[in-house]
């Protein structure tokens, strides 16, 4: 469904991404790890066009979308929950939603999946007239991919979700991604956080300085020696 | 009349001049503080937008008499509205789309200077099609004022503060309620955000250039109606108080360019009846000086720190 191949970013001199390949199959959780500084972020900048590639290319649904614009990423069918959540501080809970079926126009699909979010994520009807940045940090996270599932998208790109919260709020943000991606998403996402990542994902990469230099399935990343060692602080 | 009535009606009488001016103020100084929110630009360009409409409305008079003979005060007063804030709004989205666009992602300082080149480029531009001298505004609205308990208040000035106050309040709802409103100020606050709504940033900074020039545009109208004159100059001044007045309420800030331009005018009315008019352009830049240096942010800017 999603195909990087031999993508190439760099930011001024410094190259980030070095030839990165990966793919993402139609219904699939898949994990990126890698420690801080890998080019995780930027490879789902790179998908979800805020950064361009220098070389390689990026395919969803065998259509190219390097090169393309955010915008027109968004109307294909990819949504991005960035980094560090990104709601808009300053605008309510409803205002931030609404944003995030910016594009559509079928006014009552949008309400009914105004509901379907209310229903993963309760906490947000009650908060619907607050400025998103009086919520808490665990509740943004909730605002953000509620805001993300509001495009009604194919793929979601989740960029560190666990980042800063606290475990209970970790593994019920990751209760919600598992329900998420049985109604039908398919979901990339980059973690830190490997043990709950490869606790949800079916496949996984691990990525060090711009480069994979593992992947497979997520049983397999996981008991290899590697990941034992420099991200589960196993022997 | 005692001497304490003759002192509240001259401070009523100044508290009113100053709130007519002020308003105007305020109509420029949304068009610096809805750029500087989107693009975090000081569009010195902008007080020369002002000018333009003031000229632009004088434009629609001259047409409307030409064709009509003596048409009715609403009819022109209609064509002044329509041709200013259109052709404003046309002008502010050309000088962006030339100007500034193609410097997005340069040094802030290069807009900056290039904002300075845009403003001299419209002040010649209108002397030479307009002439350099000064142009007289005809009567629009009959001479007319009434006088309460020693205070006078002229049509001109009831008609500054009802179109400002529904252009105010048209703008709060259109940035509260509708989407392109609603896009904006998702823009404001994170451009990069944005764009993952599916939001195009471009269509964002040059929705908010059109209606800050329309809105710039409606001040023009009015200054050129009650000062009855323009000049190829009168953005200048204009366009420097109004700044002073986004940056006074807190550059960024809607609800502070309209407060800080009210407040603005009315400290101007109040140095100009009790110590002298000639000496009021130097308390308003006396308080910019002021705000800059006790408080950058303004009365209602957020000092917000960077976020990690």
């Amino acid at each position: 469904m999603l195909e990087v191949r031999h993508v190439h970013t760099r930011y001024g001199k410094v190259d980030c991404l070095k030839g990165v390949g990966l793919s993402v199959g139609a219904g699939e959780i898949v994990a990126l790890l890698g420690a801080n500084g890998a080019g995780k972020t930027t490879v789902l900048k790179t998908l979800s066009g805020l950064v361009r590639p220098s070389a390689g290319e990026v395919l969803f649904e065998g259509r190219r979308i390097d090169g393309v614009s955010p915008e027109e990423v968004v109307r294909r069918g990819v949504a991005h929950v960035p980094e560090g959540r990104k709601v808009f501080q300053k605008l309510t809970v409803l205002e931030n939603l609404e944003l995030g079926a910016y594009l559509r126009r079928d006014g009552a699909g949008v309400r009914g999946d105004l509901e379907h979010v209310f229903a993963l994520f309760p906490v947000l009807k009650q908060r619907l007239r607050q400025r998103a940045g009086t919520l808490s940090g665990g509740e943004q996270q909730m605002l953000a991919i509620g805001r993300a599932l509001m495009s009604r998208p194919k793929v979601l790109l989740l960029d560190e979700p666990s980042l800063g919260l606290a475990p209970i709020v970790v593994s019920s943000i990751f209760r919600m991604i598992r329900e998420i991606n049985r109604e039908g998403r398919t979901i990339l996402l980059v973690e830190q956080n490997a043990r709950m990542a490869l606790s949800v994902a079916k496949r996984a990469y691990v990525l060090e300085l711009g480069e994979i230099v593992l992947s497979g399935e997520a049983e397999a990343v996981r008991d290899s020696p590697e990941v034992q060692s420099a991200y589960l602080g196993g022997g | 009349m005692s001497d304490a009535q003759v002192a509240a009606a001259l401070l009523a009488q100044q508290l009113i001049n100053g709130l007519t001016i002020g308003l105007v103020y305020a109509l420029i100084a949304l068009g610096y503080t809805m750029v500087y929110g989107v693009i975090q630009l000081i569009n010195f360009a902008h007080g020369e937008v002002f000018m333009l409409g003031a000229y632009l409305a004088l434009t629609a008079v001259w047409l409307l008499t030409a064709w009509l003979g003596a048409p009715p005060a609403i009819l022109l007063l209609c064509g002044m509205f329509a041709l200013s804030v259109v052709g404003c709004a046309l002008t502010g989205r050309l000088i962006e789309r030339v100007a500034y666009r193609p410097l997005r992602g340069s040094p802030k300082l290069t807009a900056l200077i290039t904002s300075i080149g845009v403003s001299f480029f419209l002040q010649n531009a209108v002397m030479l099609l307009y002439g350099s001298r000064e142009q007289s505004v005809p009567e629009v609205l009959p001479m007319v004022s009434w006088e309460v308990g020693g205070v006078s208040v002229s049509g001109m000035q009831l008609l500054i503060l009802a179109v400002s106050a529904a252009m105010m309040v048209g703008l709060d709802r259109f940035v509260r309620r509708t989407r392109t409103g609603k896009a904006m100020r998702a823009c404001a606050e994170n451009t990069e955000a944005a764009s993952l709504m599916g939001i195009s940033p471009d269509a964002v900074i040059r929705n908010t250039f059109m209606l800050g020039s329309g809105l710039a545009a409606v001040g023009g109208m009015l200054f050129a109606m009650n000062y009855g004159s323009v000049s190829f100059h009168d953005g200048y001044l204009a366009g420097l108080k109004a700044f002073t007045a986004a940056v006074f309420g807190g550059i960024g800030s809607i609800p502070g360019a309209m407060i800080g331009g009210i407040l603005l005018g009315v400290f101007e009315g109040l140095a100009a009846g009790y110590l002298s008019s000639e000496w009021k352009d130097v308390f308003a830049f006396g308080l910019l000086v002021c705000v800059l240096i006790f408080r950058p942010s303004g009365i209602l800017g957020e000092n917000l720190p960077e976020k990690v």
